[in-house]
């Protein structure tokens, strides 16, 4: 689903993510993990050009999501991220209504009629696991919500412009142990229908969701393989050394 | 002098200089309050000066001020937001930025007298506008200009960034992201630099001298070439030139007073805009 | 940047356009100031014009000479900044530094106040209500004076003044008064030795500020001055300043004749020491954020 092929990328000089390969398949939960500062969120911010946002940002190498070329000129920007949903690592809900949340991202698509709308609003919701919470309040302030009703409103969000890969950053870093299972299950429903790509620095929450995991020190991928093979059996010594906290 | 006592002595300095300060405010305010409030009257309000200005209210002066800030405003406003848009959201060179940043605080500095001779140079003379409500309005608009883009950009970036992610991410253009996700909620900002600007656009004398204002006009302006009366001016041309200064001090004071009550609730609008928002919006 | 949509890229080259005005507004304020401006050299001399006391436009032998003008600005803004620097900063550290918060945020608005009204109402109220005082108190004919004209240039400065130096006072981190109260610093103490020296960059610009404001104002100073001009050798003269000088005889001057070029020449001063004072304010923010 999404292939890299020798990314390399840069803010000002210095050197963020060097020649990082990496093909991850459709229909799957991928994990990228690593030591803080290693280029993981990076990387995920490459994959729907968000990266573009800072201005010293620059980037070689080749990455493409299904048939989309992600970096090259021709590529529509926005046609790119309405495929490539994201989730971000603190839940950022605009401050209004939980309709209008979910709504936004098919209305600036240009979907106005208020019964597809309804429909849409209400299967983001019910993917999202947060629907029989909130269906009889769609109109109350998303601001009002829990934490995790907030990140799983974002899911929503994510899932309301029908994307074929969900990104995630770090979502669960603000949340509670109680949210944290909430959204882990979630996440293990989501991958029937969405290619997952998560980004975290909780090892175990790897180990639970994903089917595959990168390993990601200095900007280098180590290592990348079947989350169980690599738990079990890690092949380089810095991953062994990573995922039995000798440091992280 | 011992340590304890020396802190004493300068506390109470600078609580002196505090309260100073406070009852300036109080003395003017009281003074121009007690003696203009007895001028107010309905016909103060609603009718023309008589009899060489010693008489009759200051309607048409009050007219000129609203529609000459007015036309700054919508002059100003949208070239001001504007602006705070381009620095805050799109402009991705820093060097552009300085220039432009460099450009608008040296604006803000220039003193309205020159606004005054400029607007005169370029708007009555060069285009040949003469002086006329359009010229005035468009040399208070520059005056104004740098306080609107200043409030503006504060109340852009006051706007989380995680709301322009959120929007990008969904697959939202940089504009439809402005216009959906940054602009709503930069509104009260916006709201109070609008209202800042009316109030400084009408308070001011020194651009409108050459450019708009007239001494005195039998009939109100009805279309934006043509000269018009001002409360700053009236309040000036009452207080310097009458024929008789003992007998139209009421007039003075009247004036003064609409004028100070125009602006200062302008600007009470302002603060209470801002704080009942600032209490309102915390993400 | 692929193929964005045509009203997207119309939009930011619009913004674009629209923020860079603000550079060509200021290059055209300089230009048609000293393209009228300078025409007055062909009436005299630089030396002159610049460093002659005689400012007679109107008489059968006109004379331009802008020194005693440019000295009633600098004796009324310095008088001014006299009183409204020690103001000024007191109260800023009043209210940063001692006041309760409650008390600082009624006294917040207050400030904004009187920064919001308008200056001929202040110069309103110094013709009327300060100029038969001073000349009470001083026995001098006429009060509207330089003194007058510094007072309440003050007064108009003084939010200016305490709203920046407050705000420099503010941005001191707390962990510098801590160390000094550890180490038992009496409070005063602590905002003599480390608050303010702290918070000088920002109350230095605070003053320049204030500087650039008093010196051009035009209503204050036009109404409550006098207006003669004349070499001031006191507070208690009568100054004429630059700004009155351009309200007062612009009106009259026919376009084009020397007279009219002098004014913009008076013009182009106030241009460039606003300029300067601006530069200079800006410079010292700058080195504040680099270090």
């Amino acid at each position: 689903m999404i292939h890299s092929r020798d990314v390399n990328l840069w803010y000002g000089r210095k050197q963020v993510l060097f020649d990082v390969t990496l093909d991850i398949l459709a229909n799957c939960t991928t994990s990228l993990i690593g030591p803080s500062g290693c280029g993981k969120t990076s990387f995920l911010r490459c994959i729907n050009r968000m990266n573009d946002i800072i201005h010293s940002c620059r980037v070689s190498g080749e990455i493409r999501v299904g048939g989309i070329e992600v970096y090259s000129p021709k590529t529509d920007v926005v046609m790119l991220r309405k495929k490539v949903g994201m989730v971000f690592q603190v839940p950022n809900p605009f401050p209004k209504s939980i309709y209008e949340n979910v709504a936004y991202g098919p209305m600036i698509h240009g979907k106005n009629d208020r019964r597809k709308l309804d429909a849409v609003v209400e299967r983001s919701l019910r993917e999202a696991a947060l629907w029989d919470e909130v269906k009889d309040d769609l109109q109350k302030s998303a601001m009002e919500l829990s934490g995790g009703q907030k990140q799983r409103l974002c899911i929503a969000r994510a899932l309301s412009i029908e994307p074929e890969v969900l990104l995630m950053d770090e979502p669960c870093s603000a949340l509670d142990p109680i949210a944290t299972a909430k959204i882990e299950d979630l996440i293990n429903k989501l991958k029937e229908k969405y290619t997952v790509v998560i980004v975290t620095h909780n090892i175990q929450q790897a180990a639970r969701i994903s089917d595959y995991t990168a390993y990601f020190y200095l900007g280098k991928i180590i290592e990348f393989g079947k989350t169980s093979e690599m738990f079990e059996k890690p092949k380089e010594k810095s991953t062994e050394m990573y995922l039995t906290g000798r440091f992280g | 002098m011992n340590r304890k006592h020396m802190q004493w002595l300068a506390f109470t300095l600078l609580k002196l200089c505090a309260l100073m300060v406070v009852a300036v405010l109080f003395v003017i305010i009281f003074d121009i309050a007690s003696k203009g409030a007895g001028a107010i009257s309905w016909e103060f309000l609603t009718e023309a000066p008589k009899n060489h200005m010693t008489q009759g209210g200051i309607f048409p002066a009050i007219w000129g001020t609203l529609l000459l800030s007015i036309g700054a405003i919508l002059l100003a406003f949208p070239t001001g937001v504007l602006t705070a848009i381009y620095l805050t959201e799109y402009s991705a060179q820093s060097r552009t930025i300085i220039f432009i940043d460099a450009a608008i605080t040296n604006l803000a500095g220039v003193p309205s007298i020159v606004f005054g001779l400029f607007g005169f140079a370029l708007f009555v003379a060069f285009f040949g506008f003469g002086a006329s409500m359009l010229a005035g309005s468009l040399t208070l608009a520059l005056m104004v200009l740098p306080i609107i883009i200043k409030t503006s950009e504060e109340a852009l970036l006051s706007v989380p960034h995680s709301f322009r992610e959120a929007s990008l991410a969904l697959g939202a253009t940089k504009w439809q992201t402005v216009r959906h996700s940054v602009l709503p909620y930069a509104v009260p900002g916006l709201l109070t630099g609008l209202i800042l600007g009316v109030s400084r656009a009408a308070g001011e004398t020194a651009p409108i001298l050459f450019t708009a204002a007239a001494y005195f006009l039998p009939s109100l302006p009805s279309s934006v070439f043509d000269q018009t009366m001002a409360l700053p001016y009236h309040l000036y041309i009452l207080s310097t030139q009458s024929f008789n200064l003992k007998a139209t001090e009421h007039l003075q004071y009247g004036t003064a007073l609409v004028l100070l009550g125009l602006v200062l609730a302008l600007n009470l609008a302002a603060i209470i805009v801002r704080s009942h928002f600032r209490r309102k919006y915390r993400w | 940047m692929g193929q964005k949509k045509l009203s997207e890229r119309a939009i930011e080259w619009g913004a674009s356009a629209v923020a860079h005005a603000s550079i060509l507004i200021i290059a055209l304020i300089f230009l048609f100031l000293f393209a009228e401006g300078y025409k007055i050299f062909a009436y005299d001399d630089p030396l002159h014009i610049f460093f002659g006391t005689d400012w007679q436009p109107t008489s059968q032998n006109p004379r331009y000479e802008m020194l005693a003008l440019i000295v009633g600005s600098l004796v009324v803004t310095l008088g001014a900044m006299l009183i409204a620097i020690p103001l000024g900063v007191g109260c800023a550290i009043y209210l940063s530094e001692i006041a309760p918060p409650h008390l600082a945020e009624i006294l917040k608005p207050i400030i904004e106040i009187l920064a919001g009204i308008p200056s001929v109402v202040l110069g309103f109220f110094a013709l009327v209500v300060l100029a038969p005082l001073i000349s009470l108190a001083f026995g001098v004919p006429s009060g509207l004076t330089a003194l007058n004209g510094a007072l309440i240039l003050a007064v108009m400065i003084l939010p200016t003044i305490e709203t920046i130096s407050e705000d420099a006072l503010r941005a001191v981190p707390k962990g510098f008064r801590e160390a000094s109260f550890a180490m038992g610093a009496t409070h005063w103490e602590t905002i003599r030795h480390v608050a303010v020296p702290a918070a000088m960059p920002g109350i230095t610009v605070a003053i320049l500020l204030g500087f650039g404001r008093a010196i051009g104002e035009t209503m204050v100073v036009l109404m409550a001055t006098g207006n003669a001009s004349i070499m001031p050798t006191g507070l208690l003269d009568p100054v004429r300043a630059m700004t009155s000088t351009i309200a007062s005889e612009m009106g009259e001057v026919a376009q084009g004749s020397a007279h009219y070029f002098a004014l913009f020449m008076v013009g182009c001063i106030l241009f460039a020491i606003s300029f300067a004072v601006n530069l200079a304010a800006s410079m010292i923010v700058k080195r504040g954020q680099n270090s």
